[in-house]
């Protein structure tokens, strides 16, 4: 093939990469940038570099006790959604019985459905069963939604997963509790910490069924809502910018903790082949 | 190997679950979509079609559909147009950064959608950083209204959320095409773009249905960047539900709507799927 035209198709290419990445980054870099600055959002340049709003946001109860509560029904969230998501992710795996076809759609469903449908149905069923609207209500919401998120990692993770070790350990005595603790859970660590690391993160930006469920307290994403709607100020830039960076300090974590990981089962993975 | 308790015990938890909080709520909401409200705003149990029947009575309901479905449909479409030749860039171009840039893809989905929708305003607003910056530099002498409170910033809004959820199966299908199949199309004397358009291509169909899917769901069912950024022109068809369960005070009609919506999704679903069988290379 003529290499010219690589070139031309490449630099195309690079130009149009650049062009997603900048379109991806530009409000980021906006939000951050205009966290520092006096004169409010919006305003071209920036002027008056503060930190001032950062001052104003720690100083801010409110916005605290929702994050407070984020974090709260997040982690019981996560809760939820393993104790349920990995039970569901064995019995698609290992257990046969009628409807199972339907069951796996169902659980997977909330993923990919508008927030709105399931934050509503729950409502109703909230309702019909006259239960108060409180941040457990929440947790019930976010813990059915991310149950999908919860199999699915698992579920990935168990095909990877030597069934034989299961089976030696059951050979020699244990019962299946005992191995499912220490033969099943240790193997599929890496999907279970992955499954619960994206489960808490999702929770804590979740707004459509919140927004439904919610009830005297407010998690974060709401009260940022509700400001949003008495009018803007940088302050939302600030808790922005601070969740970003906790965020990006946990892909960093995560990362690391899969690549090395999984460079070790690589490792291991080609020891035995060239055994074989 | 797995003895009848084993398999009770892993399979009764969620099935018990997924039946009482994802089962009964579709089937209450199936309920409700026959129920009414009476003058006093009490809910009814009184089985009748009046819900529906106003759905297909009043042109708002329609208008408000289509437009919701409109502006999905040019959002997916900028998402794959934007993720498509990214995806495409990472797994045949970018060689030692493919992993650097995967994690830039990535990175945005972390950073909360309210965040985003929210940050797209300040920049779009009347006295926001474009139509600041563009005076600043006498592009313009008055703000662009348009920009924001339009249908086009709920497309931009939305596009950039969703353009990372449309590149992950795409990326995902393009890695996962055998290389070989592309060096024998090129040793058998097909140009690149033969290549693209016979090989490549087609054998990325699932990926971009994925995407696709993801991309419109999505989008179809949102509502708070309507009322973030949309102003009147730019109302969704979540945004009546919304109202229907909050001052309006209809449930049961804001029930046939969202059942309405459930039934359209999950049939999009169903075509997609047939769709990506038709597709998948095996």
């Amino acid at each position: 093939m003529p290499p010219r035209r690589i070139r031309t198709d490449s630099r195309w290419l690079t130009f149009h990469a650049f062009f997603v990445f900048a379109f991806l980054y530009l409000p980021i870099l906006v939000l951050i940038v205009y966290s520092f600055n006096g004169q409010g959002v919006g305003g071209f340049p920036p002027r008056n570099l503060t930190l001032d709003w950062y001052r104003t946001l720690f100083a801010d109860g409110a916005i605290w006790d929702s994050v407070l509560n984020s974090l709260l029904v997040a982690f019981a969230a996560m809760l939820i959604s393993l104790a349920l998501g990995i039970p569901a992710a064995l019995a698609l795996d290992r257990a046969q019985f009628p409807g199972k076809a339907l069951f796996r759609r169902l659980v997977l469903l909330p993923l990919i459905l508008p927030g709105i449908i399931t934050g509503l149905s729950l409502l109703m069923l909230f309702r019909q069963a006259d239960m108060k609207l409180s941040l457990a209500t929440i947790v019930l919401g976010h813990g059915t939604a991310l149950i999908s998120v919860a199999t699915t990692e698992v579920f990935a993770g168990l095909q990877k997963l030597d069934r034989a070790q299961e089976e030696a350990s059951l050979d020699l005595g244990a019962t299946y509790w005992q191995t499912f603790w220490r033969i099943t859970v240790p193997n599929l660590r890496l999907s279970i910490i992955g499954a619960a690391l994206l489960i808490f993160t999702l929770s804590m930006d979740e707004i459509a069924v919140s927004f439904f469920l919610i009830g005297r307290d407010n998690t974060l994403p709401l009260e940022i809502w509700g400001r949003l709607r008495r009018g803007i100020t940088p302050e939302i830039n600030a808790i922005s910018t601070i969740i970003f960076l906790f965020s990006i300090i946990a892909i960093v974590l995560w990362y690391r903790l899969r690549t090395r990981t999984d460079g070790r089962t690589e490792i291991a993975a080609e020891l035995v082949e060239s055994k074989a | 190997m797995f003895s009848r308790a084993y398999r009770a015990a892993i399979t009764i938890p969620p099935l018990a679950w997924v039946a009482l909080f994802l089962l009964t709520p579709y089937a209450l909401m199936f309920c409700y979509s026959f129920w009414s409200v009476s003058p006093d705003q009490n809910v009814v149990h009184q089985w009748n079609l009046a819900n529906y029947s106003e759905l297909a009575g009043k042109s708002v309901y329609h208008e408000t559909l289509l437009r919701s479905m409109w502006i999905a449909a040019r959002v997916t479409f900028f998402a794959l147009a934007l993720a498509y030749p990214l995806a495409y860039y990472l797994s045949f171009r970018a060689g030692t950064r493919k992993e650097l840039f995967y994690q830039l893809v990535i990175i945005p989905l972390w950073v909360s959608y309210l965040v985003r929708a929210y940050a797209w305003k300040t920049i779009l607003g009347s006295d926001g950083v474009l139509n600041t910056l563009l005076q600043y530099v006498h592009v313009t002498k008055h703000p662009l209204e348009f920009l924001l409170y339009s249908p086009f910033a709920v497309v931009l809004t939305l596009t950039h959320i969703y353009t990372p959820f449309a590149f992950l199966p795409i990326y995902a299908s393009l890695e996962h095409i055998p290389r070989n199949l592309i060096e024998a199309s090129q040793d058998l004397g097909a140009s690149p773009a033969q290549t693209f358009w016979r090989v490549i291509l087609p054998l990325s169909i699932p990926g971009v249905l994925a995407g696709a899917t993801f991309a419109f769901v999505l989008s179809l069912g949102d509502f708070l960047a309507p009322v973030l950024l949309g102003g009147p022109s730019g109302i969704m068809i979540s945004n009546i539900v919304v109202s229907l369960f909050g001052a309006a005070y209809n449930w049961p009609l804001g029930a046939a709507i969202s059942l309405c919506m459930l039934l359209l999704v999950v049939s999009l679903l169903f075509l997609a799927e047939r769709l990506e069988k038709k597709w998948s290379f095996s």
